[in-house]
């Protein structure tokens, strides 16, 4: 009779996707070096059934018997659990306690700055300029060394995390982000795979379908070979919040990703983010300059005048005439909008007064 | 194409590899060339390897192992430091005009080396290869770097942008003191310090490969291992520290170990211009990435300090043009021509 192929025992030499064996990806998110947050790509919950359905058929399959059995403790009944939910990644909440922020220790921005980001919902943080939202954004991302307070990032002090633990953590898009000339948008999103990456191991499968599915999601997928500056602003952010994606973090901030777009475009962006949120529970942050697309595409509002928190909440809730005037120094009459019904800011200028 | 081996994974780009097997081909092919020609001699390649390997006659073998190999490897390692050295300057200040000698830093090694050669006594006919020059230009160069690290240095780290423009406020002083020293100096010795300061391969031995390779030996590790630091801070400084990697410190030690670089190939060979400037964006179109290629970067600089260092040699022989001369003589135009190629293909720079 034909004999079966033996089963490797050593754990280092990952084999071949035999009916047998659990596939190859299982392996390699299971070697030891890899912290226990690094679990499963998260992206491809909408781009799962497009892009790359053998692979994650494959993984179902080879782990439902797998829990089953409950061999490895740890790791397989982590991907029991993900894959019993669902693929998408489970929004992680982020706070902020008594900020003291500033970028000289003369001049500070915000003191006794508190945020609280819900997890898996999209918080805008919006506010007139010089109002520090963005100078709050950096530190939430750890760009800015806060002088005094702390981030906790799901129930984490964010400073005694490394480099490389936050950014599997934490996904940002800079208000200006620059990428070296000639870079062709595969390559841009590949490099989000960078935290995911050691110098013995500079590519994977796992990166390879997390990457298509990252392109497939924000819609770039047909861009892939291009390079970025032939691209329109609005498909370059596109190419930027794929790099994002393919971060895997379960939280992503962005500093203003709609500046420099036209309206069309802004729209695109917003409605984009608003679904990354939305259907793959991602805790989103951004920074916003235009309220009236924060209270369309957020389902949290973080108003800030002065370094300080003026409201915050649904947008529905705390959106009224006099946190416009009390936030922007503005006045504005606010209406349903009659598109979504979300509130709609109108300003009254001096001659309608 | 991928490798992926257990845990091991690698994204391999047959571009790449095409293009660095060819630069390691390239280059093989114009080394033995140049241990063929010669004043002395013309030898054929059967000659040459036969030397090479150990079973020719003892006076071809004198000939090529004793006299042109020294000359050949100190043009490869030479050739190496210079492209190294760009590709980090270039890469982590991204600006393609940041080269060790647009910035000060050859200055720099050309004002240490012009002083030992006015006040440290060397009177030899081979002046500027031996003794107090390579030492000398090997401290200008690393006090210059110094004074510009000092000067660029704000809030912690050095950015691109500051440290060139103190490199190029550096240049512009060194380049107006050395002048005056040459102005100043005996004629005999001006024109040997000129020599130098130009670049040149000229008999140059295994002392010289000995101290570049050992050089080379002790900064090449380090900067390869940064590798992945380097390849990130080809972008803006948020977006590199999202995506995990603590770059501030990675460019200073970078910017540091460029340096040496730099200062050794200068220290052994003089100023040989256009290389590190020219290298890492010929090899950025060869290997059509849009990153700056380390590997690349250094075999194109070997293949560019050999070839120039043959066609000087041969071009009018017996008259010897010094290598610095010939780098940009022919480096340049290749450069330009790829430009204007890329151009009209119409992908850009």
């Amino acid at each position: 009779m034909p004999a079966t192929p033996p089963a490797d025992p050593t754990p280092a030499a990952a084999p071949p996707p035999t009916p047998e064996a659990p596939p190859t990806m299982t392996q390699d998110t299971a070697t030891p070096d890899e912290s226990p947050t690094v679990t499963k790509p998260r992206i491809p919950a909408e781009a799962a059934a497009t892009t790359a359905p053998s692979e994650y058929a494959a993984t179902k399959n080879g782990e439902s018997p797998k829990s089953g059995e409950s061999t490895k403790s740890g790791q397989s009944t982590k991907n029991g659990e993900s894959a019993g939910e669902s693929i998408a990644p489970r929004g992680q909440s982020l706070t902020a306690h008594n900020l003291t922020l500033g970028y000289s220790s003369s001049r500070t921005i915000s003191t006794d700055l508190t945020l609280d980001i819900p997890a898996g919902k999209v918080t805008a943080l919006v506010g007139p300029n010089a109002c520090g939202k963005s100078t709050a954004l950096r530190a939430l991302a750890r760009l800015l060394k806060p002088h005094a307070g702390t981030v906790h990032l799901d129930g984490t002090d964010i400073s005694s995390l490394s480099a490389r633990e936050f950014a599997l953590k934490l996904a940002l898009l800079p208000q200006t982000p620059t990428a070296p000339e000639g870079i062709t948008v595969r390559d841009l999103v590949a490099r989000g795979r960078t935290p995911h990456q050691r110098w013995w191991r500079q590519w994977s499968r796992d990166d390879e379908t997390v990457v298509d599915a990252a392109l497939e999601a924000t819609g770039v997928a047909t861009l892939a070979e291009r390079r970025l500056e032939e691209l329109s602003g609005g498909q370059r952010q596109r190419v930027w919040i794929a790099m994002a994606l393919a971060q895997d973090a379960p939280v992503l901030l962005l500093d203003e990703p709609t500046t420099y777009l036209d309206l069309a475009y802004q729209v695109d962006v917003l409605e984009l983010v608003a679904d990354l949120g939305r259907d793959a529970g991602r805790t989103v942050v951004m920074v916003l300059h235009e309220l009236n697309h924060a209270c369309r595409y957020a389902d949290h509002l973080i108003a800030m005048r002065n370094g300080q928190v003026v409201a915050s909440g649904p947008p529905a809730e705390i959106v009224t005439a006099e946190l416009v005037q009390e936030v922007f120094d503005l006045q504005a009459k606010v209406i349903d909008c009659p598109v979504t019904g979300v509130p709609l800011i109108v300003p009254i200028g001096r001659r309608e007064v | 194409m991928k490798l992926a081996f257990g845990p091991f994974g690698l994204l391999v780009r047959p571009r790449v590899i095409l293009a660095n097997g060819g630069l390691v081909l390239f280059g093989f092919a114009v080394m033995v060339l140049s241990l063929c020609l010669g004043t002395y001699s013309n030898l054929s390649a059967n000659q040459v390897l036969g030397a090479l390997f150990g079973y020719g006659p003892d006076d071809t073998t004198l000939l090529v192992r004793e006299l042109r190999l020294p000359r050949a490897l100190t043009a490869v390692l030479v050739g190496v430091a210079f492209g190294l050295a760009g590709a980090v300057f270039q890469a982590v200040t991204r600006n393609p005009l940041a080269s060790p000698d647009l910035i000060g830093i050859s200055a720099g090694a050309g004002t240490g080396a012009i002083t030992a050669i006015l006040f440290g006594g060397v009177t030899a006919a081979g002046a500027g290869s031996y003794g107090g020059v390579p030492f000398g230009a090997l401290c200008g160069a690393l006090a210059t770097a110094a004074a510009i690290y000092f000067f660029a240095y704000r809030g912690g780290t050095i950015t691109g942008y500051r440290f060139v423009l103190v490199g190029l406020a550096v240049q512009g002083a060194l380049v107006a003191l050395n002048r005056w020293m040459l102005a100043k100096a005996d004629i005999d010795q001006a024109s040997r310090a000129m020599v130098w300061l130009t670049g040149s391969l000229n008999g140059r031995d295994y002392t010289h490969v000995k101290w570049v390779g050992l050089g080379l030996l002790l900064l090449v590790p380090p900067v390869l291992l940064l590798g992945r630091a380097y390849q990130l801070m080809q972008f803006d400084e948020d977006t590199a520290r999202g995506l995990g990697f603590r770059i501030g410190r990675s460019r200073m030690v970078l910017l540091i170990l460029a340096t040496c670089l730099a200062a050794v190939a200068c220290a052994s060979a003089g100023l040989i211009g256009f290389v590190a400037l020219g290298a890492p964006q010929v090899a950025r179109r060869l290997t059509g990435r849009a990153e700056v290629p380390l590997v690349a970067s250094a075999l194109t600089g070997a293949v560019l300090i050999l070839a120039a260092d043959l066609l000087g040699r041969t071009l009018f022989s017996p008259t010897e043009l010094p290598v610095g001369i010939v780098t940009g003589a022919v480096g340049a135009p290749y450069l330009m021509w790829l430009l204007a190629r890329t151009n009209r293909v119409g992908k850009g720079g």
